[in-house]
């Protein structure tokens, strides 16, 4: 294993080194003409007196080496896949291309203001409107909607239009239950629920997919649609999508596909073509925008065309001889989601990725996806981590291990091995989903990872498992390379030692210090002991 | 298939060996189970790959046609404004590390992002006077509609009252959050002469069945609500949640909505030196009281500081993840997973590098530039401020012209505003928004007002 060490700054909050009078920050002074002109030199007394602040502001003053100071050292204890390997299944945590990153910054773009008016921002809506009409050729559907703001939002959105198109049919409240296999995404039930409807597990098959007799099993006249995942989250096909669309469909519900694991089909399978008639895209997934440590992200949704007037408000359209522009008249639409138009600046690195890769890079994307999943599973060690489901057959963009021969054999849990890989300067899998697999451990590689990478990846998992096999104590203490060892997880969340902010430290050592005078005053000498 | 520099095994001879180590002589053996029928047939109808050099031409030739600062003068705000962006927010939040991550799952690899994050939420609690703030949301709107769902959940009441001054498309996203859950948003007329919430309309709407009555402050229109204590008392006579949402940028000279009893703090940390990006991403900021019932309520990811579990260091986790959709799923407060962290990260930059003096003075700055162009104007014949209420940076004035009309006529003058009000309240057709910040010179405002009373006395 390569040696890798992750920085340990022990660095302290800003506010714990704020000194009375330093600053970081540089504004113009208030020019005498202006306080002159508005008879006012304290511009504060412009707010009526009850409604200004009479209580200090407690911010750090620092100056601004030492904030840059502390981030870059906070930085220094972060990881990124700039760094190393990130194999989060189903969050497809692919290298985000530099060249979105400058063009994102160009002040054309970040100068925009969301009000200006249509003429004076042809150029953004030339560009939004174009990835609608690309993101409708790589899904099969007829209308985008860019206004989602993530995934789960896009689900939500997704989930709205179903009750209100469902409502417009006349079923009213009839309909109210959405469809979503045990092993989804834990957004597709949250969603679900968000927007009214109860929640129908179906149960995986043995070879974990969803049947179309299970699908039967559950579908009923109240059957509003169904969620669902393709490749799933174990990155098996399900490769009775057909039929099981047809069986939702016959039952008078709408099929929503969740794009998370879109990467696998790049190119390859349009989910239009799969009977899904609503559909949103993780463009921080599929189209390599940063993750940014957990967002900004976008949830562009598609749908098909019976389906494209309940759109969230505003749609971008072309307006004709007038160029591009919103059309905010839409009376069926389920309403607006989000301000403005959505996370524009993910959407325009989107685009840019797109136009990047073309057609034939896009199937590359998926081809390549699929192939680095397959191979990094050919080369685990099966004594310790098992495959379930549908054993023969090849995964998508990524696969679910189990590691409980491993827990069997050693006691060292999925969850141990999550820590130890820490340790290798590389990221750990998604662990302990999805729920239908126990000791989950679940790896999209995803098409970016060089396959030198691969190998040692495949290398530091079998080595840790024969570790385990021999010393298992030594994987229980992991890691011990990142900035800091295991957590006390129990203690963060109970109510009793719960600090949410640096207000419940400076309280606490207030009392701390209030008790321990009360203490003195009372003369007690072992005050220390009940604090 | 096409070899492409972000796809390393691409290359033809590496590919074919990690086929060969799989028993497989084509990549298409490996999606055999896809029936053919599904296939696509011939190719996506997008166009071919383009170079590096490519891309940055043709996307910048594109975004070559829109009108922006510096050759432009942004008076817009309503929801966005145009701040400052301290040169070190864009360097820090462009540290690898940080925005190449994702949600701090593996929290001891994940130390410097959590602090981070730490750090913002105390920040926020210290401007808006709450005692505990999520690690964000998508932006004040949907902030706002996660609080009314909250809202309801907390007291079982389904109905929302909301002040008309509340931006009318943040009002708009609360409406699609809330009806799937049958809550239903009442809107309050807003004084017609002040431009604030009125206390007497607010006084027989918010009812014993109301969850919670929603104010901003200022309002959409820029007022200063005045009557919050007022309000505050009725809301919780009536067991109503109070809901605030802010512009934070004003709350180093404001009276923090803590202070005057709210239970739910909504805003958008934009204003704090992040760049307009068009409308997005933006942050929702979202804060609560130390109650439990309203903390096991509470909507998206909370940081905690703990410590190492052999005790030796102090460390930063996710914490009361039971909330979360990855833990509850159908029964989870929300169904947020992404966030806007990175977004996070720079507000507590900003924050840091501002301090309260900094705050302070970006205060004056706005408030003195709003009203040296009030006076300016009114001195030019315009009815300015339309609305009499107190402002902070956002003015409102009365020209002959159709509102609608005036961005366009202003654009010819290269100045980008102001919001025609028309759009949203038809009795003000008349009337426009502008707003003022610390990045405006005394020369901009009289750019400005030279323009528009050339344009008003054209009329």
């Amino acid at each position: 294993m390569k040696k890798y060490h992750q920085a340990s700054w022990n660095e302290p909050l800003l506010i714990e080194m704020s000194k009375s009078g330093r600053q970081a920050f540089s504004l113009p002074e208030l020019k005498p003409e202006v306080l002159s002109a508005i008879n006012e030199d304290r511009p504060e007394n412009l707010i009526p007196e009850k409604m200004r602040r009479k209580t200090d502001l407690l911010l750090p003053e620092v100056s601004e080496p030492e904030i840059v100071r502390h981030y870059v050292r906070l930085s220094q204890m972060n990881f990124g896949i700039d760094l190393g390997m990130y194999p989060l299944g189903s969050c497809t945590m692919k290298y985000n291309p530099k060249v979105s990153e400058r063009i994102a910054k160009n002040p054309k773009f970040s100068g925009l203001h969301p009000y200006q008016d249509e003429q004076t921002v042809q150029g953004i809506l030339e560009i939004l409107y174009e990835l609608q009409s690309l993101l409708c050729e790589i899904t099969g559907m007829s209308a985008f909607s860019l206004s989602p703001a993530a995934g789960a939002q896009g689900e939500f959105v997704g989930a709205l239009i179903i009750r209100n198109f469902l409502n417009d049919c006349g079923y009213s409240s009839k309909k109210d239950e959405m469809l979503v296999p045990d092993s989804a995404h834990g957004t597709n039930p949250a969603s679900a629920a968000m927007a009214g409807f109860k929640v129908v597990k179906i149960p995986s098959s043995e070879g974990g997919i969803v049947t179309a007799e299970a699908v039967k099993k559950v579908v009923s006249e109240r059957t509003a649609g169904m969620m669902l995942t393709v490749p799933n989250t174990l990155g098996i096909f399900e490769r009775e999508i057909g039929e099981v669309s047809c069986i939702v469909h016959d039952a008078g519900g709408l099929m929503y596909y969740d794009g998370a694991n879109m990467n696998a089909l790049l190119g390859r399978v349009k989910p239009g073509e799969m009977g899904f008639d609503i559909v949103h895209l993780n463009v921080h997934k599929t189209f390599a925008t940063p993750h940014g440590g957990g967002g900004p992200g976008a949830g562009p949704v598609g749908v098909v065309d019976k389906l494209s007037e309940y759109l969230p408000v505003p749609v971008i359209v072309r307006k004709g001889g007038e160029g591009y522009g919103f059309d905010y008249n839409r009376p069926r639409s389920i309403g607006r989601i989000k301000s403005f138009y959505g996370n524009v600046g993910v959407l325009l690195r989107a685009y840019c990725y797109i136009l990047s890769l073309g057609k034939d890079g896009l199937k590359t994307v998926s081809e390549q996806a699929v192939l680095a999943s397959n191979y990094l599973l050919s080369k685990l060690d099966r004594r310790y981590y098992s495959l379930r489901y549908s054993i023969d057959q090849s995964r998508k963009h990524e696969f679910v291990v189990s590691a409980s021969p491993l827990k069997r054999k050693t006691g060292v849990s999925a969850g141990d091995i999550s820590k130890a890989i820490l340790d290798s300067g590389n990221h750990s899998p998604t662990v302990y989903f999805p729920l239908i697999v126990d000791e989950a451990l679940m790896i999209e590689p995803t098409e970016t990872e060089p396959v030198e990478f691969l190998d040692q990846y495949a290398t530091i998992l079998n080595e840790l498992a024969e570790t385990a096999n021999q010393s298992p104590e030594s994987i229980l203490k992991a890691p011990e390379r990142t900035s800091i060892s295991r957590l006390d997880e129990y203690r963060a969340s109970h109510p009793g030692s719960l600090v949410l902010n640096w207000r419940y430290l400076l309280d606490g050592a207030k009392k701390k210090k209030d008790d321990d005078n009360k203490g003195k005053r009372n003369g007690s000498s072992n005050s220390r002991k009940h604090s | 298939m096409t070899i492409h520099r972000f796809v390393p095994n691409s290359a033809e001879k590496i590919k074919d060996n990690m086929l060969k180590s799989l028993g497989l002589t084509s990549v298409e053996d490996l999606f055999e189970d896809i029936p053919s029928s599904l296939r696509i047939k011939g190719g996506l109808k997008i166009p071919d790959a383009i170079s590096e050099i490519e891309l940055e031409r043709k996307v910048e030739s594109k975004l070559e046609k829109n009108f922006s600062p510096p050759e432009y003068l942004n008076f817009l705000g309503g929801g966005a404004w145009l701040h400052y962006t301290p040169s070190i927010v864009t360097e820090i939040i462009s540290r690898n590390e940080f925005y190449t991550s994702y949600t701090p799952y593996q929290p001891e690899i994940s130390q410097g992002m959590l602090q981070s994050l730490f750090e913002y939420q105390s920040q926020i609690c210290e401007l808006t006077g709450m005692e505990v703030a999520n690690s964000s949301m998508y932006d004040w709107g949907t902030a706002l509609g996660e609080a009314g769902r909250m809202a309801f959940r907390v007291t079982r009441k389904r109905k929302i009252v909301v002040s008309r001054g509340a931006s009318p498309e943040r009002i708009a996203i609360l409406r699609t959050y809330c009806y799937p859950a049958s809550i239903d948003v009442k809107e309050v007329d807003f004084d017609p002469k002040i431009g604030n919430t009125d206390y007497g309309s607010v006084h027989s709407v918010v009812d014993h069945d109301s969850a919670a009555l929603y104010i901003e402050n200022p309002n959409f229109l820029g007022i200063i609500e005045e009557s919050v204590d007022e309000l505050s008392q009725l809301c919780h006579e009536r067991n109503a949640l109070l809901i605030v949402g802010v512009n934070p940028s004003t709350l180093g000279l404001m009276r923090p909505p803590g202070e005057y009893g709210a239970d739910i703090v909504v805003g958008d940390g934009q204003p704090l030196g992040l760049p307009l990006n068009y409308g997005g991403p933006l942050i929702g900021i979202f804060a609560t009281k130390k109650d439990p019932v309203l903390l096991r309520q509470m909507p998206g990811r909370l940081i905690g500081q703990t410590v190492s579990k052999d005790n030796s260091k102090q460390g930063y986790t996710m914490v009361l993840q039971t909330r979360e959709q990855h833990i509850r799923r159908e029964q989870a407060t929300s169904n947020i997973c992404t966030n806007e962290a990175l977004l996070a990260l720079a507000v507590s930059v900003y924050l840091s590098s501002m301090g309260p003096e900094g705050m302070k003075k970006l205060g004056s700055l706005c408030l003195a530039n709003s009203h040296y162009a009030q006076k300016l104007l009114s001195e030019r014949g315009m009815e300015c401020p339309y609305f009499s209420g107190s402002f902070f940076c956002d003015l409102t004035v009365k020209t002959r012209l159709n509102s609608q009309m005036l961005p366009a006529k202003l654009a010819r003058h290269k100045i980008l505003g102001g919001i025609p009000l028309g759009r949203f309240y038809p009795d003000l057709s008349n009337v426009s928004l502008f707003s003022f910040s610390e990045v405006h010179t005394p020369e901009d405002v009289q750019t400005l007002v030279d323009a528009l009373s050339q344009i008003d006395e054209r009329e």
